[in-house]
């Protein structure tokens, strides 16, 4: 008897915890969110806060923006490789230039793991202050961005920026295959790569389902094999004959192997190519000649910004004459590069280092993007599998 | 069913303390399964099987399926290696120093896994491997070559070494629960040391060791941080696709997707469990 | 013994430690190569990068802190069940083997809302995740713990040291705790192994922990991360071997005072 009444005991209990633990789990699950902290920082003179001005008048100039920034302290970056488009040359001089700690999260981490981190963080002081984001995750993600407008914002060609600054390009750069000329024969085009030389050498920066580099280096491809922002497959195809020769290498390239020797041959913006040859003299980059593919970066700033002001003085930074010499140095296409080559702003060493390209250069649209990713998506892993 | 107030009154005195540890799990544990549960069928407000239906599709199929067979490969070769490995445990002295350092690397290297034993891996036989180079210098032939390591063929390899060990713990008691007695007993009874295991230590172990070889199933399938750490092209199992989902610069809005690869996760692991449950039930009666 | 077979037993140790010590000495000496010779800069790095100390020391606090926490949470109610609640053995067992059964990986993907409140009330340290931890290390520590507390007389030492006076919190700090002072050890060095080798909810949290730190690392520099995995790994062998010693010298100490 004792057993069946701690056994009914065990029940009852069991079920009302079941009802409570149901009740608690619905109110949970509607997921209801904390309060939310204020964070549209402190006012300025002119009356507007600090995260809802929407350009340096609105803090009464240029001096109370750097004074208003300054006064935060910090900046937070995310997603800022040191070597990509010189951005551990750029960090430094801004910290440098208003003594303002920059905070670089995540230096490795996507474009979707900055809008994550943002929507995690969300309220905390260590949440993202500005995105440099892909063309796919920056424009599914404008929501989360404030609208800014830097002072050099008429300078700035109309088709690389949102009139009310909500997003801006900052630079952009050219798809290209870097190769260590000391281990491997010239690459002069895609068609190449097949080749036996080449066995066990080929590397994509990221899986292409993943990473927007890997998915424009594809792209590229694909236009070589007589493909189309529309028709993505050849490429994939491509690939799959790559894989099948035993030329695909399916390791994520990182200056680290690149200096080792692991990867031997690499696709990647031409950037990120070109700062390796700073760490590995004999590395080599060419951009394929034609059919290049573009792709421009987006920089926004987060509406919930913890540092609004400061947020707000790394844009102006970064579009001022200063910050696109600092961008150019690392080999990409500042966005205000045509204006400033015509004014003759722009560093003539750098500019000179630009590559040039004949041919149409694709830049393929949201629609293309879309499309060419839903393909990979179904393909891509039994492609390379 | 009626319960007197008072028994319903000292139930509830007795639970109180208990509170805490449910608050808790629950907080911690129900209320993040729960959200992937509904999140995975739950779609802006309205009920829908899309996102469930997008488990059946190529990419998501051929996840599941390696997936399985990786847990599969790794489970059966950890379990029978790992076996052996605690049998000879089981043989040395048991305040030997000996066992009692390989029981400590064991439990270190069952329970780490993930990241230390990935860049393990990648400084033996990766593409700079200490064993690589032996072997190139020695035969010329290039160990690392293809990349192998970094696919689900390397992953294999890897997670079999940290499928022994596991073994070796959740293994170990039923070994030692094995009587010396009974041994006595069947040699005293004619049986040569074949008949010994055929007979008495086998069918008692056998329940044992399939539990241990459903959980170490269950382990590998559920695992991600060595998967993470190794692999960077292409998603082959059902933990990187989650990844994948959540993290892509290139494929948008696959949250919903990630909750319906994770309620796939959980049904596969809390079947598995509840064989392991099952089975080990049995085989606790005789060797505790 | 045959001869036969003591040989085969010779030769499985050898195959056994070959498989299992060679990648700890690969680790060793990856991590010390240089261009012509040994370099211990890689391990310097352990102290002087920066972010990897930084990482290094939030792992060891969290690892204190979910070691403090599911002791301070778990001890208490396992007492308590075996004393008073018998009813909710199977209750309590279950829960605390339910983490098994639900991958991490699916409890990060559910966490954020419940995280949000966490940072809300608490702040935005790596720190907080010690509360996740607790979770987590649940099913490792409640084996370890329920073995010792099978092997104490738990009734009759309680109820001793109530009749002479004690409360139930002197009785079980006092009383209890050194008796199972095994269970706690053994659970406490097997839930820092998991907590410094925990991966997922760290990574896909956002958090800078040391496996977290350890991966970004391996990315532009090979040698520290692996020699912080060594590192980690050592350390998690040298805490194990600790306890199993400690182990031993108190079952011997018990049986003497019997």
């Amino acid at each position: 008897m004792i057993l069946s009444t701690i056994s009914r005991r065990a029940r009852l209990v069991s079920r009302l915890v079941g009802v409570a633990a149901t009740g608690a789990l619905l109110v949970g699950a509607v997921a209801c969110a904390p309060p939310e902290r204020d964070s549209s920082g402190t006012e300025t003179q002119s009356g507007v806060k600090a995260g809802e001005a929407t350009s340096a008048a609105d803090f009464g100039g240029m001096a109370e923006l750097v004074a208003a920034a300054q006064a935060e302290g910090e900046l937070n970056v995310i997603a800022l490789p040191p070597d990509w488009a010189n951005y551990g040359a750029i960090i430094s001089a801004f910290s440098d230039k208003y003594g303002i700690k920059v905070n670089s999260a995540q230096p490795d981490a996507s474009s979707q793991d900055e809008i994550n981190a943002a929507n995690q963080q969300k309220g905390r002081s260590s949440a993202p202050d500005v995105f440099d984001l892909g063309q796919a995750v920056a424009l599914a993600n404008t929501s989360l961005f404030a609208p800014y407008r830097v002072e050099t914002f008429d300078d700035i060609p109309a088709a690389f920026k949102n009139p009310d600054g909500t997003w801006v390009n900052d630079y952009g750069g050219y798809m290209s295959i870097g190769f260590d000329s000391a281990a491997v024969p010239p690459v002069t085009g895609v068609d190449d790569l097949l080749k036996p030389e080449y066995r066990g050498s080929v590397a994509l920066n990221g899986d292409p389902t993943q990473a927007g580099a890997a998915f424009s280096g594809v792209m590229m491809v694909a236009l070589s094999q007589g493909g189309s922002p529309d028709d993505i497959a050849p490429g994939v195809e491509f690939f799959a004959q790559l894989n099948e020769a035993g030329n695909f290498l399916p390791v994520d390239p990182t200056p680290a192997t690149i200096e080792s020797g692991q990867t031997p041959v690499v696709i990647d913006w031409n950037y990120t190519n070109s700062a390796q040859t700073k760490k590995l003299p004999s590395w080599t980059v060419v951009v394929p000649p034609d059919n290049p593919v573009a792709g421009y970066y987006y920089q926004a700033i987060n509406k919930d910004a913890p540092h609004p002001a400061a947020a707000r003085l790394w844009q102006e930074f970064l579009y001022s004459d200063e910050g696109q010499n600092l961008f150019a140095e690392g080999g990409v296409r500042p966005v205000r590069a045509d204006n400033m080559l015509a004014d003759g702003t722009l560093d003539p060493a750098v500019a000179a280092a630009l590559p040039v390209v004949d041919g149409p250069v694709t830049v393929p649209t949201p629609q293309q993007t879309e499309a060419a990713s839903k393909y990979l998506a179904d393909n891509w892993a039994a492609a390379v599998g | 069913m009626v319960i007197s107030g008072r028994r319903a009154a000292r139930t509830l005195r007795e639970a109180l303390p208990l509170l805490p540890f449910g608050v808790a799990v629950v907080v911690f544990l129900i209320i993040p399964t729960v959200t992937v549960l509904i999140g995975a069928v739950y779609v802006d407000g309205a009920f829908t099987l899309d996102r469930i239906a997008a488990l059946f599709t190529g990419t998501a199929l051929s996840a599941l399926a390696n997936s399985l067979l990786l847990s599969a490969i790794s489970a059966l070769v950890g379990a029978a290696a790992g076996a052996v490995l605690a049998w000879l445990i089981v043989s040395a002295a048991s305040t030997s120093t000996l066992r009692r350092a390989v029981l400590a690397l064991c439990s270190v290297l069952a329970q780490f896994g993930g990241v230390a034993l990935a860049f393990a891996f990648l400084a033996t036989v990766g593409l700079n491997g200490v064993l690589t180079l032996w072997v190139q210098q020695l035969t010329g032939w290039n160990l690392a070559g293809s990349g192998w390591l970094y696919s689900l063929g390397g992953l294999t390899l890897v997670y079999t070494y940290f499928q022994i060990p596991l073994m070796v713990i959740v293994f170990l008691p039923a070994l030692e629960g094995l009587r010396s007695q009974w041994r006595e007993a069947a040699v005293s009874l004619g049986a040569s040391t074949w008949a010994y295991w055929r007979d008495v230590a086998v069918p008692l172990l056998t329940p044992a060791f399939l539990g241990s070889v459903l959980l170490l199933f269950a382990n590998a399938f559920a695992a991600y941080a060595t998967a993470a750490a190794l692999v960077s092209q292409g998603s082959p199992i059902v933990p990187l696709l989650i990844r994948t989902a959540l993290t892509s610069d290139v494929v948008l809005g696959q949250a919903g997707f990630a909750y319906a690869l994770a309620l796939e996760m959980i049904v596969v692991v809390a079947v598995v469990m509840a064989a392991y449950r099952l089975v080990v039930r049995r085989s606790d009666r005789w060797l505790s | 013994m045959t001869v036969g077979a003591r040989w085969t037993r010779r030769v499985l140790w050898v195959g056994f430690g070959l498989f299992f010590l060679f990648p700890l000495y690969a680790m060793a000496d990856f991590s010390t190569r240089s261009r012509d010779g040994r370099t211990v800069q890689a391990w310097a790095n352990l102290v002087h990068d920066e972010a990897l100390y930084d990482a290094i020391a939030a792992s060891v606090l969290l690892a204190v802190l979910t070691v403090a926490g599911m002791l301070t949470l778990l001890v208490p109610t396992m007492i308590w069940v075996r004393l008073r609640a018998r009813w909710a053995r199977r209750l309590v067992e279950f829960f605390c083997l339910l983490p098994l059964t639900i991958p991490a990986l699916v409890i990060v993907v559910g966490l954020r809302n419940v995280y949000l409140w966490v940072t809300y009330l608490l702040g935005e340290s790596a720190l907080t995740l010690a509360f996740v931890y607790v979770v987590v290390v649940l099913p490792f520590a409640y084996r370890a713990l329920d073995a010792s507390l099978s092997a104490v007389d738990l009734r009759t030492l309680t109820e001793a040291a109530r009749s002479l006076g004690a409360g139930w919190f002197t009785a079980t700090l006092q009383v209890v705790v050194p008796n199972i002072w095994p269970g706690m050890v053994s659970a406490a060095f097997i839930s820092t192994a998991v907590v410094l080798g925990e991966y997922t909810i760290a990574s896909l949290s956002g958090y800078q922990t040391l496996p977290v730190q350890i991966v970004l690392l391996g990315k532009s520099d090979g040698p520290t991360s692996v020699a912080a995995s060594l590192a980690t790994l050592v350390f998690g062998f040298v805490l194990l071997s600790a306890l199993s010693l400690l182990t031993r010298r108190r079952r011997s100490t018990a049986s003497v005072a019997r």
